[in-house]
């Protein structure tokens, strides 16, 4: 047998129209082509950005084994239950190693099999750090000018420094499950300082009681209402202005328990979650976090573009020639670096 | 500055349960530096055709240990083509008896794997037959 090709070209038109007819076959091309940073995928994502914007972005994040792609199964059900079509998002690391990666999302996902008002895509990390891959907010936009109308990004399990899917998600859902440290974790800077619903999931484990108390002692301590903008690259949270500080405007982030595996609470989630995207529609919340949002997304492309041209300046060799002077110690890495750049 | 990565669905059809060896392929290409999706046991042939799709795979790797592979193994090549997926590659492991694998062969799988196919074996049957266009 000889050779196949890995996939046929499919030009960026005739993949931006099947995204919008809703061709299931290309709209995974597209996918891949956008991951794949193909020299074209910039084409392809201005033909679909108009077409975007129209979806309910959902981020579930948490620790590894608190039930994430099982809690995700179970509210794509409930969506899909009140007449919504969902696109689903599920990272898993790449290995450091090897580049290899396994997704096992789909695992926990065999109850969504058969129903094309549902699409699921694994994504690895690809080398990012931050609980998502660089191109999942690029693939989110695929999927929202696709036209499903709840898209849910499930990280890979993150640690406690994970926040980058709060300025990709309309609707942050952080997952706890009962066990997993005391009340010194739950005060701890980060992973849930950005959850607009606190989650716990496995609440028929031991130990539900006392995860709940610690969450909602942080609630307390914390009090409710504050928000973020991004400063110099990062996540900064801060009280709303005066004029909204009042009880009624504010977003309450509360408490919800579920038991993924068969449905327990899953409802009241999903429309919790509903609640919340009402909420930033009529505070006003949802222009800042879409400002939020879009200034992320030109950050990251400028970024990238820039770093592409800066590999592309240095001469091939350059920097190992300038690695082996800095060994020897005839130049530092802060005057080599200038060297290095000089010529961007 | 493309930045492809092959990716293989690795499935298991039909009923039987004993995924040792699947999970231990999966984690073998794992470690060959391929981008594996896992989906587990008891998978129809429409589950794994659809999954495959929407995954956008080169390769499905179909692993059968109870017999049933003439029935299932055509069938997922046979969804996978009228989906218009005509270039992934499917190779089966499991045990399949010598007479069967040129009837799997005529039917569309491109590869066979016994018990005791090495890593290696796996791996450059994939990377010989799987091109990326640059």
């Amino acid at each position: 047998m000889s050779s196949r090709a890995l996939k046929e070209h499919t030009s960026v038109a005739l993949l931006a129209e099947g995204v919008l007819n809703g061709n299931r076959l290309m709209l995974s091309r597209a996918i891949s082509h956008v991951e794949n940073q193909e020299t074209d995928a910039s084409a392809l994502l201005t033909a679909l950005y108009p077409h975007a914007g129209k979806a309910h972005i959902v981020g579930v994040t948490g620790a590894p084994g608190t039930g994430k792609s099982t809690l995700v199964t179970a509210l794509a059900l409930s969506c899909r239950g009140a007449g919504m079509t969902v696109g689903i998002v599920a990272i898993d690391p790449t290995s450091p190693f090897t580049g290899g990666a396994l997704l096992g999302d789909r695992v926990r996902m065999r109850a969504l099999a058969g129903d094309t008002g549902v699409f699921v895509r694994s994504m690895a990390t690809r080398g990012s750090l931050g609980g998502l891959s660089k191109t999942t907010g690029d693939v989110v936009t695929v999927l929202d000018a696709a036209g499903f109308d709840c898209i849910i990004v499930e990280t890979v399990g993150v640690g406690q420094a994970e926040v980058e899917i709060a300025s990709t998600a309309h609707t942050t859902l952080v997952v706890e499950a009962p066990g997993l440290g005391d009340e010194v974790q739950a005060i701890k800077a980060g992973i849930l300082e950005i959850a607009d619903i606190l989650v716990v999931n496995k609440a028929d484990r031991p130990g539900m009681d006392r995860t709940l108390r610690a969450l909602e002692m942080m609630l307390d301590i914390e009090g409710n209402g504050a928000r973020y903008v991004r400063h110099h690259g990062q996540l900064l949270r801060v009280e709303s202005p005066a004029e909204s500080e009042d009880e009624e405007t504010r977003w309450k982030v509360t408490v919800m328990k579920t038991v993924a595996t068969d449905g327990t609470g899953v409802e009241d989630l999903r429309q919790r979650i509903d609640a919340h995207r009402h909420w930033l529609r009529e505070s006003g919340e949802m222009a800042m976090r879409e400002q939020l949002r879009i200034a992320n997304t030109l950050e990251n492309i400028i970024r990238a573009e820039l770093n592409r041209r800066i590999a592309a300046s240095i001469p091939a060799g350059g920097l190992e020639k300038m690695v082996e002077k800095i060994r020897r110690r005839e130049s530092d890495p802060y005057a080599a670096a200038a060297v290095l750049l000089a010529g961007v | 500055m493309s930045e492809r990565k092959i990716r293989i669905l690795v499935a298991k059809p039909g009923l039987d349960g004993h995924d040792r060896g699947a999970k231990v392929v999966a984690r073998m290409l794992r470690d060959a530096g391929f981008e594996v999706i896992y989906t587990g046991i008891r998978q129809t042939p429409q589950m794994i055709a659809e999954a495959a799709l929407q995954e956008d795979v080169d390769v499905v790797g179909l692993s059968i240990l109870s017999g049933a592979h003439m029935t299932l193994c055509p069938k997922v090549v046979e969804l996978l083509r009228a989906q218009g997926q005509d270039n992934v590659l499917v190779v089966v492991g499991g045990i399949i008896p010598d007479d069967d694998v040129e009837r799997l062969k005529a039917a569309g799988v491109d590869g066979v794997f016994g018990p005791g196919a090495s890593s290696e074996a796996y791996v450059e049957f994939i990377q010989n037959h799987v091109q990326v266009i640059v």
